[in-house]
């Protein structure tokens, strides 16, 4: 077995990591510039909205389901079982719902981008296209990412909803408190930073994740291993990513607006 | 070589240049250590094809990618059309791309796409009008002999379908330049000789400049001595009696070098030791 010199190695991750920022900053750019792929977004919009809301309402519901029986359990020991509501919607909107939802759309999506542009890397169809006159970030790369960001923006928004509506639903039929009680501590506690903590998070993820997907899918190389090894590495670079860069913005908004240390 | 700026800042050919579509001059390209181009030097004239020639892992296929801009030589030009590709910006190529036809080796049709999206792909690209699609995707693949198969996807045809699909691609949008990348590779010797009378037909009717790739001597041969009767709508054999021009030349290449390139002619003159055993 030939061994690689650490040099090379991070030689290697540095060129990455370029490239990666290359790709994601030309996609970006594409968004300004003509040609656009309407039908190609409307489509992948298709793909990550609607084809990942069955996950999302799952997840959510189930999170917020948990969440209100889990902490029922140390809000009794206090009195304090009316807090639950307060307790589902500020989890949810400032940290379960954008970051489950990413990671489940990541799951699904950054895979899907990462198999199919690295299949057609494999087989030469990525050159075909360049070859045929087709800017690849502006026909495949820009249009995944900006249905991403949509979708994961308003799928966030409905993970949110429904996470609250199993808050509900447990906080209701086993631990006995009222509708009015549970809605109105959810909805008098959340503030302006926690609506601004929950919204910007789900664009900066779906942009992760579809940069991810796409830098891998046509970095591919390697056969079909290659196409399942990027598969394998986008879904954990996305979901890694997406739980390091959760930190950096919580801290940043919190800096915002005050609230933190 | 003589030329000059443009406005735009791409290098543009001197008129007595102009005769030749495609230059290739000192091209060098390495892959880490292993040299795949050493000085790649030639030049195709307008109507000439000119067939590539060489054992596999020679830097055939390299040589098209680097005409096309798919790939950036370490060193050298490459002049296509009049434009400096070697050092154009990507953004730049796109437009000199859509004006040069290209094969690949395994056809690279769009897979999620039917045979009709495929050949039309670049037309919709530069949405022309829908009844002007339809009738030039028609005529290009009636010139492939594939009008029945329109609504069929690359899953569903033959290696050799595919293959003639991709050069109805290539040609729908009458292209000033042709790059063939082993167009029979992998084919059986009736299909084989199907796509070389293609090219053979493009080269004659549409007296299109091509690059064309191949390790099938016989191909080679198949071009140099054969001409497309229009009549007759088929290949026929040159013949004393049909004396007719093929404009065909070749260019052999060994471990990254160009070590014969000329006539069928001058090809079976040659003394090179090498080159008469890669022919015999």
């Amino acid at each position: 077995m030939q061994l690689i010199s650490p040099v090379e190695i991070v030689k290697g991750n540095v060129l990455a990591v370029q490239d990666y920022a290359q790709l994601s900053g030309r996609a970006l750019k594409n968004i300004f510039k003509q040609p656009r792929y309407v039908a190609d977004t409307l489509q992948q919009a298709d793909l990550i909205g609607v084809g990942s809301l069955p996950i999302v309402v799952l997840t959510g519901f189930f999170t917020g389901a948990v969440l209100a029986l889990q902490s029922s359990a140390t809000l009794i020991k206090f009195g304090s079982l009316s807090l639950t509501g307060q307790l589902v919607s500020l989890s949810m909107v400032r940290e379960l719902g954008p970051v489950l939802t990413s990671l489940m759309v990541a799951g699904r999506n950054a895979s899907g981008m990462a198999s199919e542009l690295g299949s057609m890397k494999v087989t030469e169809q990525i050159d075909a296209m360049r070859a045929l006159g087709t800017d690849p970030t502006k026909k495949l790369v820009t249009p995944r990412v900006v249905s991403s960001v949509v979708m994961l923006f308003f799928l966030t928004i409905i993970s949110d909803l429904v996470g609250l509506t199993g808050g509900w639903v447990v906080s209701l039929l086993l631990l006995g408190l009222n509708s009015y009680q549970f809605w109105n501590q959810a909805y008098q506690n959340l503030v302006a930073e926690d609506v601004t903590m929950g919204l910007v998070k789900p664009v900066i993820f779906g942009f992760i994740i579809s940069t991810v997907g796409c830098y891998y899918g046509l970095s591919t190389k390697g056969g079909t291993q290659g196409v399942g090894r990027s598969t394998t590495q986008a879904v954990v670079a996305a979901s890694v990513l997406i739980l390091v860069v959760d930190f950096f913005i919580t801290r940043i908004i919190m800096s915002w607006f005050g609230s933190g240390i | 070589m003589p030329s000059q700026q443009s406005r735009s800042g791409t290098l543009v050919m001197e008129p007595e240049q102009q005769d030749f579509t495609v230059t290739y001059d000192d091209v060098r390209l390495a892959f880490e250590e292993n040299q795949v181009l050493q000085g790649i030097s030639f030049q195709l004239r307008r109507g000439e094809t000119k067939v590539l020639l060489g054992v596999a892992g020679s830097g055939k296929s390299t040589i098209l990618k680097l005409g096309l801009g798919l790939m950036k030589p370490d060193s050298g030009r490459i002049t296509v059309l009049g434009q400096e590709v070697s050092s154009m910006p990507e953004e730049d190529l796109f437009a000199l791309r859509r004006r040069v036809g290209m094969v690949f080796q395994e056809s690279a049709l769009f897979d999620s796409f039917n045979v009709e999206e495929n050949v039309s792909y670049r037309l919709r690209e530069e949405h022309v009008a829908e009844d002007e699609i339809n009738r030039r995707v028609i005529e290009a693949l009636r010139f492939v002999e594939l009008e029945h198969t329109l609504k069929k996807f690359p899953s569903e045809l033959s290696g050799g379908m595919r293959r003639r699909v991709a050069i109805a691609r290539a040609i729908i949008t009458e292209p000033e330049v042709i790059l063939y990348d082993s167009p029979t590779g992998g084919l059986d010797p009736i299909t084989s000789t199907r796509i070389i009378e293609l090219v053979v037909k493009q080269r004659d009717v549409y007296k299109t400049s091509a690059l064309l790739v191949t390790h099938r001597l016989q191909d080679a041969f198949t071009m140099a001595s054969s001409y497309f009767d229009t009549k007759a709508n088929e290949m026929r054999p040159v013949t004393a009696e049909t004396p007719v021009d093929t404009n065909t030349s070749f260019l052999i290449m060994r471990d990254g070098k160009v070590i014969f390139d000329g006539s069928a002619g001058e090809l079976a003159c040659t003394d090179n030791e090498y080159i008469r055993e890669y022919i015999s």
